[in-house]
């Protein structure tokens, strides 16, 4: 599995003899790969204007270009502010409720990710093909795609130490822009350009399978907001910045502590675990069909309602398994 | 017939070739095959409805849907077969006589006296007792022997102590069915009451002496109350034009002391359609998002679920919080007045909770009171127009609730599915006919099995793990969060899809949690038994040997660890989504294919997983019954021999 961003092929259709032999090492003699774009394909074509574009077939003969379209960026925001505040909204009955959540699209976004994700992994794990993922900068939805196919294919990734280590990869070091992204969230009122909540999004897909796959998983819902929270602000150092580079300037590593070590002492871990994990070593394939992908509740109405009884409840498989 | 495919509905690739029988109580579909010979079968009672579709090259295709929400696709090589399958078919499922029924051949080998013991394990005078009736308020009257007064009622019927003959007959005069104010449930902690009865025969101004005593009479058995809360679960509108019809709904002025409320409830129709219209989006091929949240939307069928839910809510609150007692009511008193007396019920009395309890909730609410079984469910073939999913709806509000509070249900999603599929299987006779008098006419008891017997046998499938009769959440009322759409509910999959394995979680955190549970008993038990032995050591010589054998047999017994070939599950058809990504253009040299497909051409061409997805149980639910004799009509769930998932109802 690979990442980058798009190819600067420009109006002109330029060509580069390096890139085309650095993806022509990844393949042997005969083999095919796949490249997944996450633009639209009208969207990689607008963007030869702007001196970007995709990888032309006669250049790239041994690979296979797929697009599958996902939001970022404003629009994103857009829809994840519009459904915390369908949440919010004491006013709304049952018989609009559905249609108000669908307006917000968080959901279509969340089938997405996962199909593409999917996808992926389905190229590498089926047809035994190396996949190259890309949107334009390679910094959003492309860390979306590869990190979220891992957490599909990799049990390795599924651990606790396992998923803070492909979040340092594939988010932290891959330079996110964790500073401009995660910069206010849903009810500030000024629209940063830069803003969206592509991490969340993650998040709510990793907690989707999480539910598709109760035994799968090491950790619990609770590390999940745990990050969640930590992107936005947080009293580590692990999410500031956007970059590796930034983050070296800023003496990162001297200056402030690590939220992974904190998560990874005896008393916090254990509120991270999920009592009901069992190392599966297989691939777990989500359903993407509607009624298997739900609201994540325990984000989206945290402030809102109370989670005792389900609380109550994970305590009592928490007791329930440690007995045993 | 031969050569006949069965198709699954979220892969049309899919399909299992085999041969068709009919019998005179079951379509069975068995697939060629040589390790597998998988069986599908179908009870005629539970076909809803059958569709031959036009005639491809493939065959003709054949969509039989069922009662229980299971669909089943099949494509017959000949025409002329397919006409008469279907012909046979519509028949099949559309008796006339009781006797053609399933229940009457039904035999699970038990003798006379396990069938009667069977029948008194639910024994409603024993309920009512529990409850603390007779008592000083409430007595028996059984004014209603013969069925004489009302025929759709029980013999039996609980009425306050003031309420002589003369006024339970002249009360059920100005009822709709003559179904009077009778006790649905006794409150001893406050002495706070809940009746049910059908709408008045008020129209615009008739009066009935007697019902009003009936009223004060309820109200009266309750001193701890000034006031009695009548609750009409219709809409005003509807109640109102029932007026115009000599109908209608009590008046305040004429009743003394009572407070009136609507609820708004819609009647049959609105929720026959209602769930016709989910069963359509349950249907689409590949749905977006948009296409399930605005078709479920459109239903309005989660908008009905929660009005129910409230008007239980509101009766629950009445009697725990207010002390005031209820009378409910709708047009004939036997579809949203069981619903709701039921919900506020089960809201209020943790034994409802219970396995038993809650069976004893059913045969209360719905059984005794006249919920006409027949005319709903269609045991008969009788009017389309008096088909309703009234009890469905009632068994979504509790397995609603138990999303909400996991810890204070004694039975789990599978029990509740259990018996939605029995209510409509007609093989256990508790739900059928119209009433107890027609039960008692066609010897029910004596001719058929029941149902709970049965599910009580099973008990140990249908426990929720998490259950504590201790715990906080199980204990007193419960208390859902109503406004402000709060109680978000959720759309039961494990119900309208409940046969697309694909769909679930691969395992059951319900049967895990089980298993975990009866393992810490049995080492429990085996400490104290080695405990014992210690003590006694000095006594008698001790065999270590035997104990440490017991020990790992057990283990290996309970199969605890989740071992790989229970986890493994395959990738659905992700590039299905045929609106995401625009159609293969014309080629113009660099621009690429974007819609690809991982059609079968482009995969490896022996790729097992894939032809096996969704293998085993395509339909054979475990409540098929593998022989009319039945034996094993409801075995466990059962992890697949091969390789491929075991898939569960998720908990």
């Amino acid at each position: 599995l690979l990442r980058s961003s798009q190819p600067l092929t420009g109006p002109n259709r330029k060509r580069c003899r390096e890139d085309e032999m650095l993806l022509g090492t990844v393949l042997d003699e005969g083999e095919r790969g796949f490249i997944i774009d996450t633009r639209s394909a009208q969207a990689a074509k607008q963007a030869r204007m702007t001196g970007g574009g995709t990888e032309p077939k006669s250049s790239y003969p041994q690979w296979r270009r797929l697009h599958r379209p996902l939001e970022r960026g404003r629009p994103l925001q857009e829809s994840f502010i519009k459904l915390v505040e369908a949440c919010n909204d004491t006013s709304i009955t049952m018989d609009r409720w559905l249609s108000r959540l669908e307006s917000c699209r968080w959901l279509s976004h969340v089938k997405a990710a996962l199909s593409t994700a999917c996808l992926a992994a389905q190229c590498m794990d089926r047809e035994e093909a190396s996949v190259l993922v890309h949107g334009a900068e390679g910094t959003d939805t492309t860390l979306l795609v590869t990190a979220l196919a891992q957490v599909i294919l990799d049990p390795s990734c599924r651990t606790l130490v396992g998923f803070q280590g492909l979040l340092e990869r594939e988010w932290i070091e891959a330079g996110h822009p964790f500073h401009l992204r995660c910069a206010h969230s849903a009810y500030s009122h000024a629209r940063l350009k830069q803003e969206a909540p592509l991490f969340l999004l993650f998040l709510d897909c990793v907690w989707q399978l999480s539910r598709q796959f109760p035994f799968s998983l090491e950790f619990g819902e609770c590390l999940l907001l745990t990050l969640f929270d930590n992107a936005y602000a947080s009293a580590y150092g692990t999410f500031l910045c956007n970059n590796e580079k930034e983050r070296c300037l800023c003496k990162v590593q001297q200056r402030t502590h690590s939220l992974w070590a904190r998560l990874n002492q005896p008393g916090q871990k254990q509120q991270h675990l999920n009592p009901l994990y069992s190392h599966n070593a297989l691939v777990i394939w989500p359903s993407v069909e509607p009624q298997s992908i739900q609201l994540w509740q325990g984000l989206f109405f945290r402030w809102i309602r109370s989670s005792q009884h389900l609380d109550e409840a994970w305590a009592e498989i928490q007791r329930l398994t440690e007995g045993n | 017939v031969e050569n006949v495919r069965l198709l699954d509905r979220l892969s049309s690739r899919k399909a299992a070739l085999g041969t068709l029988y009919l019998t005179a109580t079951h379509v069975i579909f068995v697939e060629n095959g040589s390790e597998t010979r998988k069986e599908t079968w179908v009870l005629h009672s539970q076909i809803s409805s059958i569709e031959k579709q036009a005639t491809t090259a493939t065959g003709c295709p054949l969509l039989i849907r069922c009662k229980n929400f299971q669909v089943i696709q099949l494509v017959i090589p000949q025409e002329r077969d397919c006409h008469d399958i279907y012909i046979s078919l519509i028949r099949l499922a559309r008796p006339v006589k009781y006797e053609e029924l399933y229940c009457f051949s039904f035999n699970p080998k038990l003798d006379k006296e396990e069938r009667e013991q069977g029948w008194k394990l639910v024994a409603l005078n024993e309920e009512y007792n529990r409850m603390g009736v007779p008592n000083n308020y409430w007595q028996i009257s059984d004014v209603n022997r013969d069925y004489g007064v009302c025929d759709s009622y029980p013999t039996e019927v609980y009425v306050p102590k003031s309420a002589t003959a003369h006024i339970i007959v002249g009360s059920s005069k100005f009822r709709s069915r003559r179904r009077f104010p009778a006790l649905s449930y006794y409150c001893k902690d406050n002495n706070a009451s809940i009746c049910r009865s059908s709408q008045p025969l008020s129209g615009f101004s008739a009066r009935c002496l007697e019902d009003e005593q009936m009223l004060q009479a309820i109200r009266k058995a309750n001193p701890g109350s000034d006031f009695l809360y009548v609750v009409d679960t219709r809409p005003k509108l509807n109640a109102m034009a029932n007026r115009a019809a000599g109908k209608g709904y009590e008046n305040e002025d004429n009743y003394s002391n009572i407070k009136f409320q609507f609820i708004g409830i819609e009647n049959i129709h609105v929720m026959r359609n209602s769930l016709q219209k989910m069963l359509e989006v349950c249907e689409l091929k590949s749905p977006s998002m948009s296409d399930f949240l605005w078709g479920l939307e459109n239903s309005g069928w989660l908008k009905h679920i929660k009005a129910i839910m409230d008007a239980g809510i509101f009766i629950a609150k009445a009697v725990a919080e207010e002390g005031v007692s209820v009378l409910v009511h709708c047009s004939d008193g036997w579809d949203r007045t069981a619903q709701v007396c039921s919900v506020a019920s089960l809201l209020l009395d943790p034994y409802y909770r219970t396995m038993k309890g809650f069976m004893v909730l059913i045969e209360k609410d719905w059984v005794s009171f006249g919920h006409k079984f027949n005319h709903r469910y269609g045991n008969l073939d009788g009017d389309p127009k008096e088909i309703s999913p009234v009890i469905d709806q009632f068994i979504e509000c509790v397995w609603q609730l138990m999303e909400q509070f996991p810890c204070a249900f004694e039975f789990n999603e599978r029990f509740l599915i259990h018996i939605q599929h029995h209510i409509y299987s007609c093989q256990f006779g508790n739900f059928l006919c119209n009433s107890q008098k027609e039960r008692r006419e066609l010897k029910i008891q004596e001719r058929t099995y029941s149902l709970w017997a049965h599910l009580w046998k099973n008990r140990a499938d249908y426990l929720n793990p998490l259950y504590r009769s201790d715990h906080s959440q199980t204990q007193g009322t419960l208390r859902p969060q109503i406004a402000p759409c709060n109680f978000l509910y959720k759309f039961w999959s494990g119900m309208y899809n409940r046969f697309e394995k694909g769909l679930h979680p691969r395992q059951s955190v319900t049967d895990y949690l089980m298993a975990v549970k009866e393992e810490t008993q049995q080492l429990e038990e085996e400490l104290a038994v080695l405990g014992e032995r210690l003590a006694n050591l000095q006594k008698s010589q001790l065999n270590d040997n035997n104990v440490n054998s017991k020990q790992q047999d057990r283990c290996k017994q309970l199969g605890l660890s989740t071992s790989n070939n229970s986890l493994a599950n395959t990738p659905q058809e992700y590039s299905n989504d045929l609106k995401s990504f625009p159609s293969r253009s014309s080629s113009q040299g660099d621009e690429e294919d974007s819609a690809l497909i991982l059609t079968q051409d482009n995969l490896k061409s022996s790729d097992p997983d894939l032809s096996a997805n969704s293998d085993q149980e395509s339909g054979v639910e475990d409540l098929s019954c593998r022989s009319p004799s039945g034996g094993g009509c409801l075995p466990s769930e059962d992890s697949g021999k091969d390789s491929d998932e075991a898939v569960f109802l998720a908990v």
